[in-house]
Order: structure tokens, then C-alpha cells, then sequence
């Protein structure tokens, strides 16, 4: 894991650290108000004045970008910690449990599977209702299904491993396996797919957005940015070509890091 | 074989009835009174009367397990009941949108095929240049959403170029912008595991023996390798078919395009819970059906698998 950082990965980590900078303090990047309307400056293509453009209502589309990505961010992160945490409860429990309970456990990941991607948050969103906290969970528990597939196999090949099997004949408790040798080893891998995972939690809380069903206009997200920007298209590109970089900027950058961390503890591995 | 098909299709079932059961229970734990919702949500100011006669119409004065049986024996005569806001037979109205959506998602997965075919032909082993445009492709494959993307064509093609429409009109044409749309992405998805396997397949053991015969390179790449670059695409290609579904409510909204994703979409919006649990399980015994398929022709295609 000590080798180089090649110069995809400083790319990638690069972005994601702007836009932590944007979402942690967006005022260091911008003084102008995201919400701030001024309907003389309305529908302003790109310019020294207006980087971006403006909206319908005259507000700066790069102002809103920036404020954008703390709520994009926030969402993205939490959705993966929703999907991450179902999964290694279904993962881990199918992984060390007996055959019946494997058994069990697989068919209910199969149910989930069979709505694939937005399907699943679509259903769980017309039985709980719209709205961003919605949502996120909605994105969460379609993601769930995906990673405890994965957590599973992890835990499985784990628990053949000599070092349990070491466990077992010290006398170990099951409980002390778990904590103490099962989910060490198997937290590596688990972290690099919440790193892939914050990307496309990203790119389907946008989506969800975009629909109508997350975060709505006027609020400075960029899927309701672009939801916004629909009505537009055909005069005003850029209210829907600027905040889109923005998700494809941190989808990308995230996607792009878990996949060289994949790479990194696979080469370790061999 | 006939054991192993037997299997499968009965997990299928256990799946259909898991989900048909699911929603019939999630439902009934939200707040709310689903007469109410009939009767157009909480903003309707719909009389006592009226509301008791919709409990009566839809036997939601019965107990909550025979109203489940009652669901669940419609269902087994194909009878998937009554949208709430379009009063019309949910059956009759998914059948009416499902074509749209089927020709989409299988116009989109032949093309995502012929891309990342071709992309995993003339890059694999190609040196630094091919290398990067894979992985960069596939990158991109997930981080950029479908509604981006079709919005970024729709900017090009419709409003500066004017060659294609931006509403997707009956007929090929169309058809264009929303497969692309769909098929790109997909193909990045693709392209990257058809290169690995091509890349292997390249360096076996028969691949030398035929350039040893003398064949060119070429030709020990499109006529031996193809093959070896298929098999994994044809195993993705149930997962890829789901990842279309989910994708073609996105599409089909922003091309104004009648689909089953868009009917889901807008009984999401109005939560029409009857149209909602009608789709997801239509979409579920697609994607079952498409899954059991490829199963099948991988396990033909490769007869290692039928023995382990």
C-alpha cells in the first residue's frame, strides 16, 4: 500500500478535497448569496461576471454549484453509510451464520435484486413519501443488496482461513472471532466499496432529485439544479451543463479513487 | 440441466411472491387511510359516504388477511387491480407501455454490446493510450447519470444541431437520442470486462498455438478472441438488463417517451400504490425471466459451468 501515488489518484484526490473545501466553507469560493434573486440578471449566459451563468431568477449558477455540494456530498455519504451498514448486517450474518440462515439471508438479497437499481428507491419512496431524507434512504437500501453480496463471499473465504481456524483452536468465543479476526480482514475491502459506493450514491440521489422526489428547487442541489434547468434547455444550456460536471467532477473522482485503492489491496493480496 | 431449470424457475416464483408480499405489508404500516388516497390524497375533500364506499368497492373494511389473499388470488389469475387515479385496469394499462419500454431496453443493450465489443477489440493490449481509454470510459460509466447525459445530447443534437428530436417521436428516429443515452454507459460497464477476458484469452495457450499456424494478429483477435470477450457479456447481460430498467425511468422522462419507467414514475409521484406494485412486479419477472435466460445460455455457451 506504500507505493506512489500516480497522478490519476492526486487528480482524484484533488477534486474530492475541493469539494470538501466547497462544502465544508462554499464562502471561501464564493461571497455571492445561493438563494439570492435578481430578476434584472435573469437567464445571463457565461460571462467574467457570472462564471456559469444565471438562472431563471438571476442567481448565480456557480455560486449554487459550490453551495451544491455540500448537500450532494452529505447525501451521498450518508446513503452509502445506510447501504453499507444494511449490507454488513445481511453480509456478515449470511457470511459466519449456518446454512439455513445463509440460506435465508440469500433470498432476501435475491428479493431485493429482483428491483434492480432505482426500482427498489422508486417502491420505497411511493410507500414513505418524497423528500430528501427519504431519499437518501431510498439510494441506501437500493445499494444494499449489491455490497452484501459481496460482504458475504468476503466473510466466507475469511472464515476458512488459517488464522480462524487458529482462532478456533485457542478457544476463542464466537463473539471474539467476529470482532477480533473475521472483520479486520474484512474491513479493507468493505471501505474501498464505500468509496466506489459515495459515487454512485451520488450520481442516483442526483437522479432521484432530477425526478423530483429528493431534494427540490429552489435549493442549491445539483440534481434539483438540473431539474430546474429541464424547462430551460433549449435557450439556457448552461443551467443544466454546469451543475451535471459538478456530479460527474465528485461521481468520477470517488469511482476513480475506490477503483485504485481495488487495485492497491489486490495487488497486496497476491 | 432440467433439475437445475426446474430450480430456478421456482426461486423465481419465491421471488414474485416475496415482493408481491412485501409491498402488500409495507403498505400497510405507512399512516394514512388508503381510501383517502383513492379518493385523490389528504388534499380531497372527500365525504364519509364517499370514503365508505370506496372502503366497500375495495374491501378495505375486511380483515387485513383476507384482503391479503384477496390480493394475492387476483394476482395468480393475472388480475393486478384498479389504478386510483386513472380508474383503469392496471394489467390493461401495463401492457399498453410495456412494449415501448421493452424495445427501448433491448435496442440499448444490442448497441451497448456492439460498443463495447468493438472498444474491447481495438483496445486490449493495445499499449498506455487504449489502456487509459478503458478504464476512463468505465469511469465515466458510472459517475455520469442518464438524465445528464441526455440532457447534454438533447443541448447538442436538438437545440444546436437540430438533427435529432428532442422528444422522442414514434419511429426510429426517435429511438436515437434515448438508446445512446442508455447504451454508452453500459457499454463502458461492459467494455472493461470484455477487455480482461479478451486480455486473457490473448495470451492462452491456444491463441499462440494459432498465430504458431501462422494466422495474423488480426485474425487471432476477431475471429478466436471474440469469443472469449463474449462470455462474460453474456453473463452480465441479466445485470446489465436490470441496470437498463432502472435506467429507462430516467430516460423515458426526460424524452417524454411512454414506458413502463415513466408510468412508475408518475404513480410514484401521486402514489397510485396499485400502478406502483403492478411495475415492480412486471419489471421483477422481466428482469427474473431475462436472468434465467442468460443463466441458461452461459451454461450452453459454456459447459464447464454445467458441471461444477
Amino acid at each position: 500500500m506504500k507505493s506512489k501515488l500516480r497522478p490519476g489518484e492526486i487528480v482524484a484526490i484533488a477534486t474530492l478535497a475541493l469539494l470538501a473545501v466547497a462544502a465544508i466553507a462554499p464562502g471561501l469560493l464564493s461571497t455571492l448569496d445561493p438563494l439570492g434573486i435578481d430578476p434584472g440578471q435573469a437567464f445571463r449566459p457565461p460571462s467574467a461576471g457570472h462564471w456559469f451563468g444565471t438562472d431563471e431568477s438571476g442567481r448565480d449558477i456557480y455560486t449554487r454549484v459550490i453551495h451544491g455540494a455540500r448537500a450532494s456530498l452529505i447525501i451521498g455519504v450518508v446513503a452509502t453509510v445506510i447501504g453499507i451498514g444494511l449490507a454488513l448486517l445481511l453480509g456478515v450474518a449470511a457470511g459466519i451464520g449456518g446454512r439455513g440462515t445463509d440460506f435465508a439471508l440469500t433470498r432476501v438479497s435475491e428479493v431485493l435484486f429482483a428491483l434492480p437499481g432505482l426500482l427498489l428507491a422508486l417502491v420505497f419512496i411511493a410507500i414513505a413519501g418524497p423528500g430528501i431524507a427519504t431519499s437518501t434512504i431510498a439510494v441506501g437500501l437500493a445499494t444494499a443488496p449489491g455490497y452484501a453480496r459481496i460482504i458475504r463471499s468476503q466473510v466466507r473465504a475469511i472464515r476458512g482461513a488459517p488464522y480462524v481456524e487458529a482462532a478456533i483452536v485457542l478457544g476463542r468465543a464466537p463473539g471474539h472471532r467476529l470482532t477480533r479476526t473475521i472483520l479486520p480482514n474484512a474491513i479493507a475491502p468493505v471501505f474501498v466499496l464505500a468509496t466506489l459506493g459515495v459515487g454512485q450514491a451520488i450520481v442516483w440521489a442526483s437522479s432521484l432529485s432530477y425526478l423530483g422526489l429528493g431534494a427540490v428547487p429552489p435549493a442549491a442541489e445539483w440534481g434539483a439544479m438540473l431539474a430546474a434547468g429541464r424547462t430551460y434547455i433549449g435557450t439556457a444550456w448552461w443551467m443544466t451543463v454546469f451543475p451535471g460536471i459538478a456530479i460527474v467532477l465528485a461521481a468520477g473522482a470517488a469511482t476513480a479513487l475506490g477503483r485504485s485503492l481495488q487495485n492497491r489491496t489486490r495487488q497486496v493480496n497476491r | 440441466m432440467l433439475r437445475w431449470l426446474g430450480l430456478r424457475i421456482a426461486g423465481g416464483v419465491f421471488v414474485l411472491w416475496a415482493v408481491a408480499t412485501l409491498i402488500f405489508f409495507a403498505l400497510r404500516l405507512i399512516p394514512g387511510d388508503p381510501a383517502q388516497a383513492i379518493l385523490g390524497g389528504p388534499g380531497s375533500q372527500a365525504s364519509p359516504e364517499a370514503l365508505a364506499q370506496v372502503r366497500l368497492d375495495y374491501g378495505l373494511d375486511q380483515p387485513l388477511a383476507a384482503q391479503y389473499f384477496g390480493a394475492l388470488g387476483r394476482l395468480l389469475r393475472g388480475d393486478l387491480g384498479t389504478s386510483y387515479a386513472l380508474k383503469t385496469d392496471v394489467g390493461a394499462l401495463i401492457l399498453d407501455q410495456f412494449w415501448g419500454t421493452l424495445v427501448l431496453t433491448l435496442a440499448a443493450l444490442a448497441a451497448a454490446w456492439i460498443f463495447a465489443l468493438g472498444l474491447a477489440l481495438w483496445t486490449t493490449r493495445g499499449g498506455w493510450l487504449s489502456d487509459r481509454v478503458g478504464s476512463g470510459m468505465e469511469i465515466m460509466a458510472a459517475a455520469v447519470p442518464h438524465f445528464w447525459l441526455a440532457s447534454v445530447f438533447i443541448i447538442v443534437f436538438s437545440s444546436w444541431l437540430g438533427w435529432l428530436p428532442a422528444i422522442s417521436v414514434p419511429g426510429p428516429i426517435g429511438l436515437v437520442l434515448p438508446v445512446l443515452t442508455l447504451a454508452i454507459p453500459l457499454a463502458g460497464f461492459l467494455g472493461q470486462v470484455m477487455r480482461e477476458s479478451l486480455a486473457d484469452a490473448l495470451e492462452s495457450p491456444f491463441a499462440l498455438s494459432a498465430r504458431a499456424r501462422g494466422e495474423s494478429e488480426t485474425g487471432v483477435r476477431w475471429y478466436h478472441g471474440i469469443r472469449h470477450a463474449a462470455l462474460p457479456g453474456i453473463s452480465l447481460s441479466g445485470w446489465a438488463f436490470g441496470a437498463l430498467l432502472s435506467g429507462a425511468v430516467v430516460v423515458e422522462t426526460v424524452f417524454a417517451r411512454p414506458g413502463l419507467g415513466r408510468t412508475l414514475l408518475n404513480a410514484v409521484t401521486i402514489r397510485d400504490i396499485p400502478v406502483v406494485t403492478g411495475v415492480a412486479l412486471v419489471s421483477a419477472l422481466a428482469f427474473i425471466l431475462v436472468t434465467v435466460v442468460t443463466d441458461l445460455v452461459d451454461r450452453i455457451a459454456d459447459p464447464r459451468l454445467g458441471t461444477s
